[in-house]
């Protein structure tokens, strides 16, 4: 089975390989700069378990649960 | 202005002019007003750059069709005049929606059979540059010409990021200037750069060639031949030649809202036409739309390589070590909830004192026109309708300034991203998103600034079904409805050793109805009228800052100034109107007749005639007279047929119709109607007990029972709690949306809902309470 950034343990990361889909997500992921071989960080949840936190390029993303399945690692 | 240690950039090949250069030049002369617009990702302080350029005296109008605010401001440098064009904040120049396709033909100059502006300036986030020329990237590729402003720099050099600006301008082959937005460094150094952009993109020198930018293309060979292809097929067939940057949007966007747009005249041709060559593309090796961000990525790493740097090991910086107790589990949702409660606390602790001073100063300026002016209809029309209309508008401001004053702050240190990131599970749970929560916690205390917050929700199906549900929120204006009622015909009961009241349980159940229709209307919506893909919330979580109070005032001045202007007119207009229906036609001689005839009742009974005929009794009584044969109390004589199953008698009735510009008004009306005197004031006990006893003393005309019981008491605040009595909410739909079709929606399907949950409440109420 495929690894998602939605599977990251908090401080942990990874490189992307490939974005899945072609739908709105994963056109905003591509243009905020998720692209395969860049690192992405887990760097936490909010409190209620989801959206998740993320930092990539140097700054912090914020992904829904369902979003971040699209990031394959 | 201090512009100490900032430095123009401009690649080599051009070269400078100084100012007082440009003005003597006569062969390259620049357009008399250099058209400048402003583009930028979102948190990069693109409006504070517009003030800082512009001031505060902008002019704001609305596109045709679509919801984006067209912001523009005039700006002088060295004798040049500037027109400055804001543009939504945005990460992409794709367009998926009418709303972002304003932004591209903007650009373009596809807009308004305007030209394209004669230089773009694009603002980039100097702690965050890789992500930010993604953006700028696509603005070169629209061979305009270009100023990028490099701003928070002072960001990135506590973030230890090196950034070698004239290396930076060499690559991208445009000027590069250092500034400070917030502290205003730097802004006279940007608007020489963009005089001399203009300059050098003037027709004349254009004609002689060499000083325009070249076409910025980072796309591999096969995808530029694709396009070159497509470009050349689409000419054949249509009138209109498409911009290179828009033949390779429509390569690029598969998602058909460009195709629907751009493929006039070979609309189904064109769409195979685009399919194989995608199709082709991507057995190439270059996936559409993946290809994009690849050779877009690609060429920002060729550009940073060597010119930015940023430290490679994860030291925390101050803006983490805040984030990390933000964002906590527990300390994260106690500090939510803490900051939420300020909010809404100081919506009430501050405003509420502020409103009563206007109140107060809009009472004495009737009064002293009151005594300046002869009776009759032009004294009734300057108090009643032209100073009451005018404070109806004014009395909103304060909300709206406290309330922008705290979104302004939450913005511009970054915390209202983490807000809508700590909310989103839970909004989600109705189809919407985190960014909807601050407008609809805001709406409880009113949703008229409630309503103007929903500009945050990008997505234009969420931040309609926020403005749509906004209303339903139970609003401070209704507090007095319920307060009036609860207190005449809710028994003081007490529950569990006097913990727990059943007048408060009453009053916490409307506050109930409201939110729980609300998720319902949410939901219900987000499954027809607005249904669609669920939008992304990729969602930036900025840096935090310290707010600049400039940026915060410039943006709550703006905010209310919006709310007067464009708002206002709609509301002072339809109290005004409401005002006529209930001052004419103004028949003495049916009011005299009206008042011999309760006379006549009383004849034999000397001390109640004695009574009766009290001069300030019988004012009392003219004005209810006046009242009921008023064009509004036929109105609601009228309706009473449709009211009666909800309990009502035709004075209720016409109390709602009254209503309308502002549902605190209802219980004036009342007070009017049930011969207290126009000047009753709900908000005094005095009147308000006052007000109770006459309503328990009403009794129907035909039967003589008590007109009010606990059912309608309830019926009453049901339908107060979910109609949409309130004129300044329904101009600011019209004012938000952009299309008085939303307003009207809003009114029927609340109006509805009131009606059914009247009828509801009163049918059980008699079955229980008989």
């Amino acid at each position: 089975m495929t690894r998602s950034a939605a599977d990251l343990e908090v401080g942990q990361s990874a490189s992307v390989v490939r974005i899945a889909g072609a739908d709105g997500v994963s056109r905003r992921l591509l243009e905020m700069g998720v692209t395969p071989g860049v690192e992405i960080r887990r760097l936490g949840a909010a409190p209620l378990g989801d959206p998740l936190e993320f930092e990539v390029r140097g700054y912090r993303l914020s992904l829904r649960r369902k979003e971040a399945q699209h990031v394959e690692i | 202005m201090q512009d100490a240690g900032c430095r123009v950039f401009v690649p080599a090949p051009c070269i400078p002019y100084p100012a007082s250069f440009l003005t003597a030049m006569t062969t390259i002369t620049p357009p008399a007003t250099i058209r400048v617009a402003l583009v930028g990702n979102p948190n990069t302080g693109k409006s504070t750059l517009f003030t800082a350029l512009a001031g505060v005296r902008q002019r704001v109008g609305n596109y045709p069709g679509v919801t984006v605010e067209k912001k523009t401001g005039h700006l002088r440098h060295a004798g040049q005049r500037f027109e400055l064009i804001d543009l939504p904040g945005t990460y992409s120049l794709a367009p998926r929606s009418p709303d972002e396709m304003v932004t591209v033909d903007v650009l373009l100059g596809r807009r308004d059979n305007a030209e394209p502006p004669d230089v773009v300036l694009s603002i980039v986030d100097a702690s965050n540059l890789e992500r930010n020329l993604f953006l700028v990237s696509q603005v070169l590729s629209l061979g305009v010409p270009t100023v990028v402003a490099l701003n928070m720099t002072d960001l990135a050099r506590d973030r230890q990021v090196e950034i070698n600006v004239d290396a930076l301008a060499q690559r991208l082959g445009v000027p590069v200037v250092e500034i400070q937005a917030n502290r205003r460094i730097g802004i006279d150094s940007l608007k020489q750069a963009l005089a001399q952009a203009a300059c050098r993109s003037a027709p004349s020198s254009r004609s002689s060639g060499g000083l325009a930018p070249k076409h910025h293309n980072p796309f591999p060979d096969i995808f530029q031949q694709h396009a070159r292809e497509l470009s050349q097929w689409l000419n054949d067939r249509q009138t209109e030649t498409l911009p290179h940057f828009l033949i390779e949007r429509l390569l690029l966007d598969g998602d058909g809202y460009l195709e629907g747009e751009l493929l006039n005249g070979a609309a189904t041709e064109g769409a195979a036409k685009l399919r194989a060559a995608r199709e082709s593309l991507a057995a190439a090796g270059c996936p559409t739309p993946a290809v994009e961000a690849l050779a877009r990525y690609d060429w920002v790493a060729r550009v940073l390589d060597g010119v930015a740097r940023r430290p490679d090991d994860h030291q925390p910086t101050t803006s983490d070590r805040i984030d990390a107790v933000l964002t906590h589990k527990l300390w994260g949702t106690f500090v939510f909830a803490a900051t939420m409660a300020v909010l809404f606390s100081s919506i009430f602790i501050f405003a509420v004192p502020l409103m009563d001073v206007i109140d107060g100063a809009v009472g004495s300026l009737a009064g002293l026109v009151k005594t300046a002016m002869p009776e009759g209809a032009l004294r009734s029309l300057a108090v009643d309708g032209v100073i009451g209309g005018v404070g109806a508008v004014v009395i909103f401001l304060p909300q709206i300034l406290i309330l922008f004053l705290f979104i302004a702050l939450l913005e511009d240190c970054g915390y209202m991203a983490r807000a809508a990131f700590l909310m989103d599970r839970l909004m989600a749970g109705v189809g919407l998103s985190g960014k909807s929560f601050i407008p609809l916690l805001s709406s409880f205390a009113c949703a008229v600034p409630g309503i103007m917050a929903t500009r945050v929700i990008e997505n234009r199906r969420d931040r309609l079904a926020t403005i749509l549900i906004a209303p339903l929120m139970s609003c401070s204006a209704r507090l007095p409805v319920y307060v009036i009622l609860i207190g005449a015909f809710v028994p003081a009961e007490r529950y569990l050793g006097g913990v727990l009241g059943l007048q408060g349980l009453v009053l916490f159940a409307m506050y109930a109805v409201g939110a729980v229709v609300a998720i319902g209307v949410a939901w219900l919506l987000k499954k027809t009228l607005l249904r669609g893909e669920t939008p992304p919330f990729v969602l930036e979580l900025p840096s935090y800052k310290m707010p600049s109070l400039r940026t915060v005032s410039y943006r709550m001045a703006e905010r209310g100034w919006a709310f007067l202007a464009r708002a206002g007119t709609v509301i002072f207009a339809v109290t005004v109107v409401i005002w006529a229906l209930a001052y004419y036609p103004r028949s003495q001689e049916r009011v005299a007749a009206g008042i011999a005839a309760e006379r006549a009742e009383l004849a034999g009974d000397a001390a109640a005639l004695a009574d009766f005929n009290d001069p300030q009794n019988l004012d009392h009584l003219t004005a209810s007279l006046h009242q009921r044969y008023s064009l509004l109390g036929r109105a609601g004589q009228w309706i009473e047929p449709a009211v009666r199953p909800l309990g009502w008698d035709w004075r209720i009735g016409c109390a709602a119709i009254a209503s309308f510009p502002a549902r605190e008004v209802v219980m004036g009306v009342l007070g009017v109607i049930y011969h207290l005197g126009p000047e009753v004031d709900v908000g005094a006990e005095v009147d308000q007990s006052r007000l109770q006893e006459r309503l328990r003393a009403a009794r129907w005309d035909d039967t003589g029972q008590p007109v009010y019981n606990l059912p309608v008491a309830l019926s009453i605040m049901v339908f107060f709690a979910l109609c949409a009595q309130c004129a300044a909410t329904l101009a600011v739909i019209r004012r938000e949306t952009n299309s008085w079709r939303w307003p009207v929606f809003t009114f029927t399907y609340m109006t509805t809902l009131a009606y059914l949950g009247a009828l509801v409440t009163y049918q059980v109420g008699i079955h229980v309470f008989s």
